[in-house]
C-alpha cells in the first residue's frame, strides 16, 4: 500500500507516494534525486544519511518516510543560501575537513545541530558530537577543526 | 616560477562535495535500470545442493534470477594479478573464483545468485524467497589451523591449503647461527589481525550495455578504473577492451579495498546483455562486511638477536598469512615482495630471513589493505625492538640511534642494499626520531610516567621507526617478482587552443586530491593559472591508460607522468615560439607563462604560442599542429619514506581502559607539493593504524562464522576515540623522480600500530607487569587480564 506525503525539503514543497516502510533517506534519494545524503550503513550507526528534521539532526535512515508528512527537511543541498556557503561548508573547505566526501555532508549537518544549541563548543564537546557519525579519511583532525572554524565565523557573524 | 608547489591551495573538488553534489555510483540513475540484489551464502563451507527460485520469481517486478549454473561456462572467474611460487619452483595454486559459486559454497558471504527487480526493495523481498539447500561442511578461518594435518581443505586441489610458501633474505643457517651466538635474543608470538577496509561508500556497480554500439559501460567504486577493464575483458568476460567503458566516478574511500576486480563487476557486465536492461547493484554494509577484500591477518613467531652493546645481529620472521578462500588481485604480493622486503626497516641487521606461509582459509579474501604487508613487517620489527629495550632494560630510542643506517641521499652516497632484496633510495633517520623525540619532550615524560605509579592510572610511552617502499613500481622488477602488469602511469597533457590545459591521468582520486595537487604541478610548471589547468580521471575512454592509485603512487608515478608531458609540451611550444619570435630556440627562457628572447623584452606569451599551434598560419616548417602530449612514466625504483611516531598512553589500572593522550608523527615523504593534503594523509593513515591497535578486528569463529560484520559489532573508530595529532616533517627529496616526492598516503597507518601497542606494554612493564604482548585490539578487558598475571 502506498501513503502520500506532504514533505517541505529545503524550502520546496513535495508531495510523494511512498510505503510504508519506505525510509526517509530512500525517499530523498530516489523520488527527488537529492543524492547528497548518502548511505553509509544499515545499522543507524554512520551518520552519512543525517539531515535536519524539523530543524534537528536525525539519521535519516531511522526515519520512515511517511513519519516525514508534514515536516520541514533540510539536506545539503539546502545548506548554502543563494550560492553563498553556509559557514561550516566554508570551513570544511578552509581546514581540508574533508577528502572522500561522503561523510561530509552527514558531518556538517550534525556539526550545524551542535553548533545551533552549543555555539562555542570545545574540542572535547566536538568530539563527542560526532560520536555518530563515522569518518575514514581525516581521522576527525581536520573535521574538528572545520567545525570549530565555523563556530568562529557564525559567532562573529552575530557578535 | 614556484607559485604553487609548497602551497596548501585549497581543495578545487571541494566544492562539488560540500554541496551535496558529488557523484558517486549509488546516484548514478539510468532510464529502464534494474536494480540487483546478491543472495550470499550463510555457511563457510557447504555443497549447494539446490536453489529453488520459484517462488522468488512470482514476485511482482523480479525481472530476472540467475545462479552459477546460469553463466556460461566459458566465462572463467575471477583473475588474480600476481604469482608468487613455492619455494621449490613449483607454481602457486590458484584456484577458480567462479562469479557466482558452482556447487560449493567457501566463505560467508560467497554469491550463489543475483536477483534483479524494479527496485532493491522488490529484489530483496524475492531474495528472501529464495530456498538454497545447503550441505554444511567443516571448515578452517585461522590460517596456522589451516595448515595442519587434517584441517578441512577449503580447494581439492590444493592440498594442505597451501597456496605458496616462499623465503627471502639471508639462509636460515646463517640467522640461525648469529642468533644462537647473540648477546639477547628476543622472541614474539603475535597476531596480527584482520581488519575491514570500511570505506565509508560501500561498492558498488552500475552496468549498461548499449545494442547500437555493441559496447559496455560500467561505473563502479574502484581505485583503477583501466585496470579492471583489463582484467574483466581478457580474463574473465572475453569481451574486447575497446567495446568496455570503465568509469570510476566519484569514489568515497577505497583504502586498498577498491584495488581490486571484483566479481560483481563482470557479473553485472555480462548480466546488464543478458537481460537486456542496465543494472545498478549497491553493497549494503553488513554484504561490505563479508565481502570487500580485508587486510593483515598474520600469525608469525620473530626473533631478533643483539650483541651486548645493542646492535642487532639478526631476524628470523615466520609468518601464516591468511589469503582468504580465493585470491584476490594482489593477494600474494601482499605478505611476501609487500612485507618479506620490509624486513630489515631502518636498520643494519646483517641476516634477516623472512619466512612466509600463505593459507587458504574459509574467509573472505585478504588483499592490500592501507599499508598492505608494510604495516605487517613494521609491526614485527618495532614491537620486537621496544620490547627488546625492556628486556634489556635500555632506552628505546637509544636501541633505535644505534642500529639506524646512517644518512644517503641516493646522489652523493649511493642508495642502501638490504638483505631483502630492496635498494633504499634516499634516507636520513635520526632526524625524525630527534624531533619526535623533542615535540613529546620526552625526559619530561619519563619523570611523569614514574610519578604516576603511584597512582591508579598508569603511563605508557610507546616508539616506531618505520620505512615503507611506495612509489609502486619498476615495471620489470615487479614482473620479475610475479607480477602480471607493469606499474608504470601514463599523463596526457593536452592544451586548448585558447592556453588553458586539460590533463588526463590514469591515477584515481578517492579523497586524496589529485585535481588540486596535480593542478599545482601543472600550473607551476607552465607558469599558468591553477584556475587554467582541469584534471581528469577514472574514465577509461578518456584517459589513454592508467594503473590506478594504490600503494602511495599517484604522485611519485603519476605525477611524474604528468611532468614529462609538460616538458614534451613546452619543447613544442618553444619551437613555435622561436619562429614567433624570430630567434634561436636556445637563446630562449620559459618563466610565468612567457618565452622570452635572454637579454631582451622580446617574449611571447603561452597562450599565443597555443593558439598558433592550433591555428598554425604563420608556424615553423615541418612541425606538425597542436599542442598535445601523453606520457608513460616507469619509475626507476620504489619510493622509500619513513618516520617517527610515538604514543602516549593512560591505562586505568582498575579497569584496564586505555586512552591515547598524546600521538606524535614526523614522517620523511620527500618534497611536498601540497602540505594541508599531506597532512590530511597523515592524520587518516594515523587513525587507521591506531584503530587497528585499540578498537578493530574481524572476528570469525571456528565454524568460519564472521561474528562482528556489522557497525553494531565491529568497532570503528570515532572522533572521541582521538587526541589531535602532533605531526611534523623532514624532507628528503627521493633521487630518482622528476618531483622529488615519495608518496604520503600509507605512512601513517605503516608507523602507527606498534607504537600504541608499545606505549600500552611500556605502561605495564613499567609498572610491573612484564607482559611482553597484549593482543590487538587491546580492549580494556585484555590489557585488564595481562595486569592479572
Amino acid at each position: 500500500m502506498k501513503n502520500k506525503i506532504s514533505v517541505n525539503v529545503n524550502g520546496k514543497q513535495y508531495e510523494g507516494e511512498v510505503e510504508g516502510r519506505e525510509l526517509l533517506v530512500n525517499f530523498l534519494r530516489e523520488h527527488l534525486s537529492l543524492t547528497g545524503t548518502h548511505i553509509g550503513c544499515d545499522t543507524s550507526s554512520c551518520g552519512a544519511c543525517t539531515i535536519h528534521l524539523n530543524g534537528h539532526a536525525v539519521k535519516s535512515c531511522t526515519v520512515l518516510a511517511v513519519q516525514a508528512d508534514g515536516a520541514e527537511v533540510t539536506t545539503v543541498e539546502g545548506l548554502a543560501t543563494n550560492g553563498e556557503l553556509h559557514p561550516i561548508q566554508e570551513g570544511f573547505k578552509e581546514e581540508h575537513g574533508l577528502q572522500c566526501g561522503f561523510c561530509t555532508p552527514g558531518m556538517m549537518m550534525t556539526a550545524v545541530d551542535l553548533l545551533k544549541s552549543n555555539a562555542n563548543p570545545t574540542e572535547h564537546e566536538i568530539r563527542d558530537a560526532l560520536e555518530g557519525n563515522f569518518c575514514r579519511c581525516t581521522g576527525y583532525h581536520n573535521i574538528v577543526k572545520s567545525i570549530q572554524y565555523a563556530a568562529k565565523k557564525m559567532n562573529g557573524a552575530t557578535a | 616560477m614556484t607559485n604553487y608547489i609548497g602551497k596548501s591551495v585549497k581543495r578545487v573538488e571541494d566544492k562539488r562535495f560540500i554541496t551535496g553534489q558529488g557523484n558517486y555510483t549509488d546516484d548514478i540513475k539510468i532510464p529502464n535500470m534494474v536494480h540487483a540484489y546478491i543472495v550470499r551464502s550463510p555457511y563457510a563451507h557447504a555443497h549447494v545442493k539446490n536453489i529453488d527460485t520459484a517462488e522468488a520469481l512470482k514476485v511482482p517486478g523480479v525481472v530476472s534470477i540467475l545462479t552459477g549454473a546460469d553463466i556460461p561456462e566459458a566465462i572463467a572467474g575471477v583473475p588474480c594479478g600476481w604469482q608468487v611460487d613455492f619455494k621449490n619452483g613449483d607454481t602457486m595454486k590458484e584456484p577458480p573464483h567462479p562469479l557466482l559459486v558452482r556447487g560449493t559454497v567457501r566463505h560467508v558471504g560467497d554469491g550463489v545468485a543475483v536477483v534483479m527487480a524494479e527496485t532493491k526493495a522488490i529484489a530483496k523481498d524475492a531474495a528472501d524467497l529464495i530456498d538454497v539447500d545447503y550441505d554444511v561442511l567443516d571448515a578452517v578461518a585461522d590460517p596456522k589451523k589451516a595448515a595442519e594435518p587434517g584441517a578441512p581443505q577449503v580447494h581439492p586441489d590444493c592440498p594442505g591449503n597451501l597456496c605458496f610458501d616462499w623465503e627471502l633474505g639471508n639462509p636460515k643457517e646463517e640467522v640461525a647461527a648469529a642468533l644462537a651466538s647473540a648477546h639477547h635474543v628476543t622472541e614474539l608470538d603475535f597476531v596480527n589481525q584482520r581488519v575491514v577496509p570500511n570505506a565509508m561508500e560501500t561498492r558498488g556497480v552500475v552496468a549498461q550495455y548499449d545494442t547500437a554500439y555493441d559496447k559496455y559501460t560500467i561505473w563502479t567504486s574502484t581505485q583503477n578504473p583501466h585496470l579492471i577493464r583489463l582484467l574483466m575483458c581478457a580474463f574473465v568476460l572475453g569481451i574486447p577492451e575497446h567495446k568496455v567503458r570503465v568509469v570510476g566516478p566519484d569514489v568515497g574511500g577505497g583504502f586498498g579495498s577498491k584495488i581490486f576486480h571484483y566479481a560483481e563487476e563482470a557479473l553485472l557486465v555480462w548480466a546488464s546483455k543478458h537481460i537486456g536492461r542496465p543494472i545498478k547493484w549497491t553493497c549494503d554494509r553488513s554484504e561490505a562486511f563479508m565481502t570487500d577484500a580485508h587486510g593483515r591477518d598474520h600469525n608469525s613467531n620473530a626473533k631478533m638477536g643483539f650483541d651486548k652493546d645493542g646492535k642487532i645481529v639478526a631476524l628470523q620472521a615466520t609468518t601464516f598469512a591468511n589469503l582468504g578462500a580465493y585470491l584476490s588481485t594482489f593477494a600474494p604480493a601482499v605478505p611476501t615482495y609487500l612485507h618479506g622486503t620490509l624486513m630489515q626497516g631502518l636498520y643494519t641487521t646483517p641476516k634477516v630471513n623472512v619466512d612466509v606461509k600463505a593459507m587458504f582459509t574459509h574467509t573472505n579474501a585478504v588483499d592490500a589493505y592501507r599499508g598492505a604487508g608494510r604495516p605487517e613487517a613494521t609491526y614485527l620489527l618495532e614491537r620486537l625492538l621496544d620490547l627488546a629495550a625492556l628486556e634489556m632494560d635500555m632506552d628505546p630510542a637509544e636501541l633505535r640511534l644505534k642500529n639506524f643506517i646512517p644518512a644517503f641521499d641516493g646522489v652523493e652516497q649511493p642508495g642502501y642494499q638490504t638483505q631483502v632484496a630492496l635498494q633504499y633510495d634516499s634516507g636520513n633517520y635520526e632526524p625524525v626520531l630527534k624531533r619526535a623525540l623533542e615535540m613529546v619532550g620526552y625526559e619530561n615524560f619519563r619523570k611523569d610516567q614514574a610519578a604516576a605509579l603511584s597512582t591508579n592510572k598508569i603511563l605508557g610511552i610507546g616508539f616506531s621507526t618505520y620505512i615503507e617502499a611506495c612509489g609502486i613500481a619498476p615495471s620489470a622488477v615487479v614482473g620479475a617478482l610475479g607480477a602480471r602488469a607493469g606499474l608504470f602511469e601514463s599523463a596526457q597533457v593536452r592544451v586548448q587552443p585558447t592556453g588553458k590545459v586539460s590533463v588526463y591521468t590514469g591515477s584515481h582520486s578517492h579523497g586524496q586530491g589529485h585535481e588540486t595537487t596535480f593542478a599545482q604541478i601543472v600550473a607551476d610548471k607552465m607558469g599558468i593559472a591553477l584556475e587554467d589547468v582541469e584534471i581528469i580521471h577514472g574514465d577509461s575512454d578518456s584517459v589513454a591508460f592508467g594503473m590506478g592509485t594504490y600503494g602511495s603512487r599517484s604522485l611519485a608515478v603519476g605525477g611524474s607522468a604528468i611532468v614529462k608531458s609538460i616538458e614534451k609540451v613546452l619543447d613544442k611550444g618553444a619551437k613555435v615560439a622561436a619562429h614567433l619570435l624570430e630567434a634561436s630556440v636556445d637563446d630562449l627562457d620559459y618563466a610565468e607563462g612567457k618565452w622570452t628572447v635572454k637579454g631582451t623584452d622580446k617574449s611571447v606569451s603561452f597562450g599565443d604560442v597555443s593558439l598558433t599551434a592550433y591555428v598554425p598560419h604563420n608556424y615553423p616548417e615541418g612541425l606538425e599542429p597542436g599542442l598535445d602530449f601523453s606520457s608513460f612514466y616507469d619509475p626507476a625504483n620504489f619510493t622509500y619514506p619513513f618516520g617517527a611516531h610515538i604514543a602516549i598512553v593512560e591505562i586505568d589500572k582498575e579497569t584496564g581502559a586505555t586512552k591515547l593522550l598524546r600521538f606524535i608523527a614526523v614522517d620523511d615523504v620527500g618534497n611536498v607539493i601540497n602540505p594541508m593534503i599531506v597532512d590530511g594523509q597523515i592524520h587518516g593513515g594515523l587513525a587507521q593504524g591506531i584503530g587497528q591497535a585499540m578498537h578493530e578486528g574481524a572476528l570469525y569463529d571456528d565454524t568460519g562464522q564472521l561474528i562482528n560484520g556489522s557497525y553494531m559489532d565491529y568497532c570503528m573508530p570515532r572522533a572521541d576515540d582521538f587526541p589531535s595529532f602532533e605531526i611534523d616533517r623532514t624532507v628528503t627529496p627521493c633521487p630518482h623522480n622528476p618531483l622529488g616526492v615519495k608518496g604520503a598516503g600509507e605512512a601513517g597507518c605503516i608507523g602507527s600500530t606498534p607504537a600504541v601497542v608499545n606505549a600500552v606494554v611500556d605502561a605495564l612493564w613499567k609498572a610491573g607487569y612484564k607482559v611482553k604482548d597484549i593482543p590487538m585490539p587491546m580492549t580494556p578487558e585484555r590489557v585488564w587480564t595481562a595486569m592479572q598475571g
